[in-house]
């Protein structure tokens, strides 16, 4: 009976919640594409990334027991995919959009090579918080269970944002991002912040994966991703490379993803399939609306392909 | 042209060189692409190697298997043409939009309508209208939907500064969603259970074998759609038009050309080639639409258009041996006890390999004539 008890509620209670489970590993895989971009580069690899990420961290939690260990072998596994990204791009003519691709198919080709004999067994989940301990209603006790990978991507979308403000990486990064010539001026090694960027970027985007395997959906396979890697690069220039605005963007993503099965459990079951393609619509119409054939993007880096 | 020759030890003739070198400086520009590109996938052959043999299996076995697999018998290599011909279609949708400077991956989306729009146009016509008909119209739909699906990203990247590889990527998300709501909707045959598909299309309205072999027809239409890209990029004033484009946009507009039409143009030419891809892979395998429409030619398409160069003619070869790459795969699988995933690693460690080489253009002094003087 509890779950009659709020009736229509439910709708916006089921994309509430679905915003801050779907959410999660937007935040992540956009706050890492954010720092890398940042610094000038784009990485369009991160899906690869991401689902790397993925595999290891269940495997790693399978093995181990720990699903904390998961999370860290994720993140250096990301960074090394970050690494061979950033090193590979310093050379010149090499192309850091289709090197992107290129590292997006062999993640996701070597993640399900070594994933293989991880579909079947059982790894243990990461902890949940149960923010909805004050109510009786299952619904909303269910919707307030939040991940505390979702805590700690807010707390760390914050720390960015400050961090790039007002500390002294954060500075270095943004000039490197903005022209490589006056890095150089001021005695930078423009490929090197480059490179830490990417490495950093590849293992928050990991920790986006190891949510996916660990949380929700909660399992390895193949399909564990539907393009959260590659969205978060549209994410990151809706946001205006701001760590806050993705915050927001991935909430908003995960609110427009969380639509069709809301409106379902109501009964509305009319295009269904429709609705999954949401939060890709609003991303597409949101880039028309704020783009401009004339001037480059506001907040981007001057020295990011992607813009020019 | 004179060319002043000081090195004694040559014994043609100064006069005999002048003649030879213009054909020396067209076989040594056109090596190099060549050189390069094969010195990356031994490379790129040699990691995979180290790669497996880390798993612990031998990568002779393993390469022994994939040209069996592949290209070893007469059944084998049907089977590889016929896995490349939707790769031909996919590859030069990214080909296409590459001469003007465009990187489009989301040709995904346009396989995927174009297949769907085959299949709603031909289901209510079949039977009324002889195949004859029937299969052009339904190319004619897949080409359309195709070209405005893709020619949407070039669009938007003219007029409007959308990034052409993000819009693309996100309209084949969308195009996904279309198909399924279309195929478990208003197209849905009933008597598809497990696996939601349209009505199946009748054995004679599909698209036939060539004579004598057992691949469709795709093969010729792929290879003849190579053919007619490469002549509009390097024989007529359109395609120059691109590369202009392609290479600097604002010379381009300061000589009055139309950039804005070029790249929609282009762009929906290549959207066409991938909806022809999704008809192809409706009419001549499936036999009507369904979610094996997404199986990812479209992302493969990147990578055959990358390892060709976008050159239209590389694109036949480079699509044959990774169709017959794909064709192997079933292959090691069973022989070799390894996942089927092993043939995308190969694939990613090529396209890593491949485009890193790319940095070793114009470093080598024998590939460019205009250091050679300065060398001697």
């Amino acid at each position: 009976m509890e779950d009659t008890a709020i009736g229509l509620w439910g709708v916006p209670l089921a994309i509430f919640a679905g915003a801050i489970r779907v959410s999660t590993p937007f935040i992540f895989v956009s706050l890492g594409e954010t720092i890398t971009e940042r610094s000038g580069r784009i990485n369009l690899g991160l899906e690869g990334t991401l689902v790397f990420g993925a595999m290891t961290a269940y495997a790693i939690a399978v093995l181990s027991g720990s699903a904390w260990l998961g999370v860290l072998a994720a993140m250096a596994t990301g960074a090394v995919f970050g690494t061979v990204h950033g090193w590979i791009c310093k050379w010149p003519k090499v192309n850091d959009i289709a090197i992107g691709i290129a590292m997006m198919q062999f993640g996701l080709g070597l993640a399900f090579f070594l994933g293989k004999p991880f579909i079947q067994p059982v790894a243990p989940h990461l902890p949940a918080i149960p923010f909805g301990f004050w109510s009786n209603l299952p619904p909303v006790e269910a919707a307030l269970n939040i991940n505390i990978l979702f805590i700690l991507g807010g707390a760390l979308a914050v720390i960015l944002w400050w961090a790039l403000k007002n500390t002294r990486i954060g500075l270095v990064l943004r000039v490197v991002g903005d022209s490589t010539d006056a890095a150089r001026a001021m005695g930078i090694n423009p490929d090197r912040v480059r490179l830490l960027a990417t490495a950093v970027g590849g293992s928050l985007a990991a920790i986006g994966g190891a949510y996916l395997s660990l949380y929700y959906p909660g399992s390895w396979n193949e399909r564990i991703s539907s393009g959260q890697g590659l969205m978060a690069v549209a994410l990151v220039i809706f946001a205006r490379w701001n760590p806050i605005g993705c915050f927001v963007a991935a909430l908003l993503f995960g609110g427009a993803g969380a639509l069709g099965p809301a409106l379902q459990s109501v009964g509305v079951t009319q295009g269904y399939y429709l609705f999954y393609a949401a939060p890709y619509v609003l991303t597409l119409v949101i880039m028309i609306i704020t783009s401009s054939p004339t001037r480059a993007l506001a907040g981007a880096p001057g020295a990011l392909s992607l813009t020019k | 042209m004179t060319v002043k020759i000081d090195d004694p030890t040559l014994s043609i003739p100064a006069e005999r060189r002048a003649l030879l070198r213009p054909a020396l400086e067209w076989i040594a520009r056109r090596a190099e692409p060549l050189a390069i590109t094969l010195g990356a996938i031994l490379a790129g052959t040699a990691l995979f190697s180290l790669f497996i043999l880390a798993v612990g299996k031998s990568p002779t076995d393993l390469y022994r298997l994939m040209y069996t697999g592949g290209f070893g018998s007469w059944f084998s290599i049907q089977n590889s043409l016929s896995r490349a011909s939707p790769l031909l279609l996919t590859a030069l949708c990214v080909a296409l939009p590459a001469r003007l400077g465009l990187i489009i991956i989301g040709g995904e989306g346009a396989v995927v309508l174009g297949g769907v729009a085959a299949a709603a146009i031909a289901l209510p016509i079949v039977g009324l209208l002889p195949p004859i008909i029937t299969l052009p119209v339904m190319a004619l739909a897949a080409m359309v939907i195709g070209g405005i699906w893709i020619g949407l990203s070039g669009f938007l990247r003219h007029y409007r500064g959308v990034n052409e590889t993000i819009s693309s990527l996100l309209l084949a998300y969308i195009a996904i969603a279309l198909m399924n709501q279309f195929v478990e909707g208003p197209l849905r045959d009933p008597a598809s259970l497990n696996k939601p598909s349209t009505r199946p299309l009748p054995h004679d309205y599909m698209l036939g074998s060539i004579p004598g072999m057992d691949v469709h027809w795709g093969l010729v239409i792929g290879i003849v759609a190579c053919i007619a890209s490469w002549i509009l990029i390097e024989m007529t004033s359109h395609g120059f038009a691109a590369r202009i484009a392609g290479g600097n946009v604002r010379a381009a507009q300061i000589q009055g050309l139309p950039v804005g039409r070029l790249i929609t143009g282009f762009t929906a030419i290549a959207g066409s080639f991938a909806g022809l891809a999704g008809m192809i892979e409706v009419a001549a395998v499936q036999g009507g639409a369904n979610a094996s429409l997404a199986a990812g030619y479209g992302y493969t398409g990147i990578l055959v258009a990358f390892l060709a160069r976008h050159n239209p003619l590389a694109i036949i070869p480079v699509a044959i041996l990774l169709g017959g790459i794909n064709a192997s795969g079933g292959l090691i699988q069973r022989r070799m006890g390894l996942p089927d995933a092993t043939v995308l690693v190969l694939q990613g460690t090529l396209f890593i390999v491949i485009l890193f080489c790319e940095t070793l253009y114009g470093r080598f002094k024998i590939f460019n004539p205009d250091l050679w003087k300065r060398s001697t």
